[in-house]
């Protein structure tokens, strides 16, 4: 590893390197955490294009009343395939790269923990990726060969038994996430130890920046989330080809089951998937406020109560399914409770902002539209907290609107926000910020007239998953705004794509410390040396790079 | 909460729907015609109002603070460097505790108001089963068997009439849901479920199976058709009667009991027992076929049975490759099916 000189970008363009095969060899055999992270990233935005066309082809049928654009089946597929990689493909490694390559630069460290087992993850993520596409090629199911998993990506039983999915394509769902759910695991127990055992002199946990905080509770709510649905899908694996019973109803086992074992999973997931968003905006706001994080004690309580909260809050997506009363109303306490730390966050964030001297740069800007989108999504999120209005509102278009608020006007915009805020440090060069602005308005235009339209489709009774709808129930309006909405996001991916490849090829040096910023990663060069740091810094405060600038009035005076 | 606050609320989702006239086509879950709808629409309310209330108090509170503390031009000294504040933070803390406990109360009362409702002895029951892709109706008491539509007795306040409905699944997991009426409920295999509504409008109601459930969960429609009461007598009545058996179309009957349909279908007083598709006895008293994907006319059912894939793709009912003059006959008598 050490002889590798570091390359920025994997771009076809950049002939500095020797020749193609080997600069490729040497990204294939490559432990260095920065490179597996670029590497995560990358691969999470080209499948994030992936899942946006699929997208973009379920819109287009569903724009108009008796769509004839698509049948069923594929309809099905395409729904199946798109959740399952905005989730296990997009957003899990997403975070598994912004932890690698940020976290050993934040706490002020050579490497990850385990470099070797980082590369692996990553991989095993990859394999799977490959293994679910494959299965437009390889799989075999109700429609003959070549058909991809359409179970959904909840896959609830027993639609996934061999009574009702015949054939191989709901096999290659269940393997491809128990492979990246292996890499996922592996990057969450590296994160984990790396920011246990490899903080630099002086950094106490008190004083770690708030992004290494919270990769460290994400990565113990996967170790928490995923043994669940490891499980159950083990036990989906034996009913299909050992015969077991486990979730097989005609056999006397339980639908339900596997809801429960899914979910145990799947709302620590969803937090999973926001948190790096949250992690990213904690970093953006202060910089770009001039000010310290307001309340960073209560911020690191907060996400600690939301960890802890998420993995009892499960069987509020399965409100309809005709638990007690008392189970319910459990069910509800639970959910709304995360409201409150929830509220916490939101609250601080303002906080920081007010009195600061907010600079407008592209980054902000996104974690602007963060903040505004994803306080609706929390707030549609007690709506749906509310048992009798989730029995309503669940499994209908509502239910869609509020998650794609959270995950893409959430989680999104703050991820698009440290790509911007970030990529100057991982390539040494600045992304331009006009085109930068045009694509944040796109998306902001796109994203609403996407998605605010769904709500109301939602409220007007419309269920989730339908391939078709008849006209006359007052949803065709909706929904054509909603497909249009799609020209918009897509032009704005359209923008970011091409700022980074004009950017990639000739985009202004950004220097160090291009946003006058406080944490480790801008004390060193960009893009950093394989070995990060020249000499390991020693930290007195919690802003290091503060203190340095700024030594009559330094942080470590009032920590 | 205001009234003109209701009101304002109210007035935006009516705008968006379509007036709700006899055929209950919108599903506007703001405009419940039974009590589970209406408990849940007077809860909505209550959260909307909160909800709308922290809405426009934080989204305020940033869209003020974003202006107000935008960086000027030329100015380049760093803000005061504040760490936070213990007051304020406990201030932002406990106020939303408070309005979580106040919504979880709220709540509560609800969830139990309409899980917990005592099952009347004398009340009307009907076991519904979700099948891929249609809804069987069962009146057990009444010794009824229908499908893809309900009908129950309107609910009126002389004289109340709530129907509780036993939900279960012949296959995969379903959803029961007609969002003017209740909420949903789901079908799942092995796991009985029951809910219950007591309509309190006449007309046809529509709504979806809402939990996906394979190919053509999109075209698993489901309507409850009330009826006032004396109508609904008359409906049980004609439909406890034995299939018609119309002497004129003896051809068609034979034809029909000679082809594989028996396998699945049951037409009541003849040797079609078969129970894994729709019961066939009063076929024609229904408003759709293939689950309300097309209307039900002779023309639509000889189209149907031409080719179910033409009309309902991936559907279970298989092509019976039949001739048109086997169509002709098997139209016929099916049409008689009153």
């Amino acid at each position: 590893m050490a002889s590798i000189p570091y390359i920025p970008e994997v771009s076809a363009e950049d002939a500095k390197a020797p020749s193609l095969p080997s600069k490729l060899h040497e990204w294939i055999v490559t432990v260095d955490h920065k490179r597996l992270g670029v590497m995560y990233i990358t691969t999470s935005l080209l499948l994030f294009a992936v899942a946006g066309i699929l997208a973009s082809l379920m819109r287009i049928q569903l724009a108009f009343p008796n769509g004839k654009f698509l049948p069923p089946e594929v309809f099905n597929r395409l729904f199946t395939v798109h959740g399952t990689t905005m989730v296990f493909l997009v957003g899990m490694p997403f975070f598994a790269g912004l932890a690698n390559y940020l976290v050993p630069l934040m706490i002020g460290a050579r490497d990850m923990a385990f470099p070797r087992l980082n590369a692996f993850g990553y991989w095993m993520f990859v394999f799977g990726a490959i293994l679910l596409y494959f299965s437009y090629i390889g799989g075999e199911g109700l429609a003959g060969h070549g058909t991809a998993p359409d179970v959904g990506w909840f896959a609830y039983s027993p639609l996934t038994e061999r009574a009702f999915s015949r054939g191989t394509s709901t096999d290659y769902w269940i393997l491809s996430i128990f492979l990246s759910g292996i890499g996922t695991t592996a990057s969450a127990i590296n994160v984990i130890t790396t920011i246990v055992s490899m903080r630099c002199k002086g950094m106490t946990l008190g004083r770690m920046p708030l992004f290494v905080w919270l990769m460290l509770v994400v990565s113990g709510m996967v170790l928490m989330a995923m043994p669940p649905l490891t499980a159950a899908q083990a036990m989906l694996l034996l009913d299909r080809y050992l015969g077991a019973h486990f979730f097989d109803t005609q056999a006397g086992g339980s639908a339900l089951l596997w809801q429960h074992f899914f979910w145990l999973f799947g709302h620590p997931e969803v937090y999973i998937l926001v948190i790096p968003g949250f992690a990213c905006v904690s970093e953006i706001i202060p910089v770009f406020s001039r000010k310290p994080m307001f309340g960073r004690a209560a911020m690191i309580g907060a996400i600690l109560a939301i960890g802890m909260v998420s993995v009892s809050v499960w069987a509020h997506h399965m409100f309809a399914v005709g638990m007690s009363s008392t189970s319910n109303t459990f069910f509800v306490a639970a959910t709304m409770l995360v409201g409150v730390p929830t509220g916490i966050k939101i609250f601080n964030w303002i906080a920081t902002l007010y009195g600061g001297k907010i600079r407008f740069d592209t980054p902000m800007l996104f974690c602007i539209g963060f903040l505004f989108q994803f306080l609706i999504a929390g707030l549609t999120g007690i709506m749906l907290a509310a048992a009798p209005f989730n029995w309503q509102l669940t499994d209908s278009y509502f239910v869609v609107a509020h998650f794609h608020y959270t995950l893409i006007g959430g989680m999104l915009f703050a991820l698009f926000g440290g790509v911007y805020y970030w990529f100057p440090k991982a390539t040494g060069r600045m992304l331009s910020e006009t085109l930068g602005k045009w694509s944040f308005w796109l998306l902001v235009i796109g994203f609403h007239m996407t998605f605010d339209p769904l709500h109301f489709a939602g409220l007007l009774g419309m269920p989730r998953r339908i391939y078709t709808y008849p006209p006359g129930r007052g949803w065709e309006g909706l929904n054509l705004l909603a497909s249009i909405g799609v020209i918009f996001q897509a032009a704005a991916v359209a923008f970011m794509a091409w700022n980074i490849i004009r950017t990639l090829r000739n985009g202004k040096a950004a220097g160090n410390d291009p946003w006058d910023a406080w944490t480790l990663e801008w004390a060193t060069a960009s893009p950093p040396p394989e070995y990060n740091f020249a000499v390991l810094p020693e930290v007195r405060s919690s802003r290091p790079l503060w203190d340095l600038k700024h030594p009559e009035d330094p942080d470590w005076k009032y920590e | 909460m205001s009234s003109s606050f209701r009101l304002t609320i109210l007035g935006c989702i009516t705008a968006l729907a379509i007036s709700a006239q006899e055929m209950h086509s919108v599903g506007n879950i703001f405009q419940p015609q039974a009590t589970p709808a209406e408990s849940v629409y007077h809860l909505s309310l209550l959260v909307l109002a909160v909800c709308a209330a922290i809405f426009i108090v934080v989204a305020g509170l940033l869209t003020y603070t974003l202006i107000r503390f935008r960086r000027r031009c030329g100015d380049h000294k760093e803000p005061a460097q504040v760490y936070g504040s213990d007051r304020i933070e406990i201030a932002w803390t406990v106020i939303p505790i408070l309005i979580v406990f106040v919504l979880t109360m709220a709540t509560a009362r609800i969830v139990s108001a309409t899980l917990d409702k005592p099952i009347s002895p004398d009340a009307l029951k009907v076991t519904v089963v979700g099948h891929q892709w249609w809804w069987e109706v069962r009146y057990p008491a009444l010794n009824i068997v229908t499908a893809n539509e309900v009908h129950v007795p309107v609910s009126t306040t002389a004289k109340p009439a709530v129907t509780f409905l036993n939900l279960q699944s012949a296959d995969v997991a379903h959803s029961f849901w007609i969002p003017q009426l209740a909420g949903k409920t789901d079908l799942i295999p092995g796991h009985p479920n029951k809910m219950w509504i007591d309509p309190k409008q006449q007309g046809t109601f529509l709504g979806n199976c809402a939990e996906y459930c394979g190919t053509q969960h999109a075209n698993m429609q489901l309507r409850v058709v009330v009826q006032s009461q004396a109508e609904f007598a008359k409906w049980t009545a004609s439909q406890q009667q034995s299939a018609n058996a119309n002497a004129g179309i003896k051809n068609g009957r034979t034809e029909f009991l000679s082809l594989s349909c028996v396998n699945c279908h049951t037409v009541s007083g003849t040797g079609a027992a078969g129970t894994f598709g729709p019961d066939l006895s009063h076929l024609m008293s229904r408003d759709t076929l293939a689950s309300g994907v097309v209307p039900n006319s002779a023309e639509n059912l000889r189209a149907w049975l031409k080719d179910p894939d033409a009309i309902k793709p991936g559907s279970l009912m298989p092509n019976m490759q039949l001739t048109p003059e086997q169509l002709d006959e098997v139209v016929t008598y099916l049409s008689s099916l009153k």
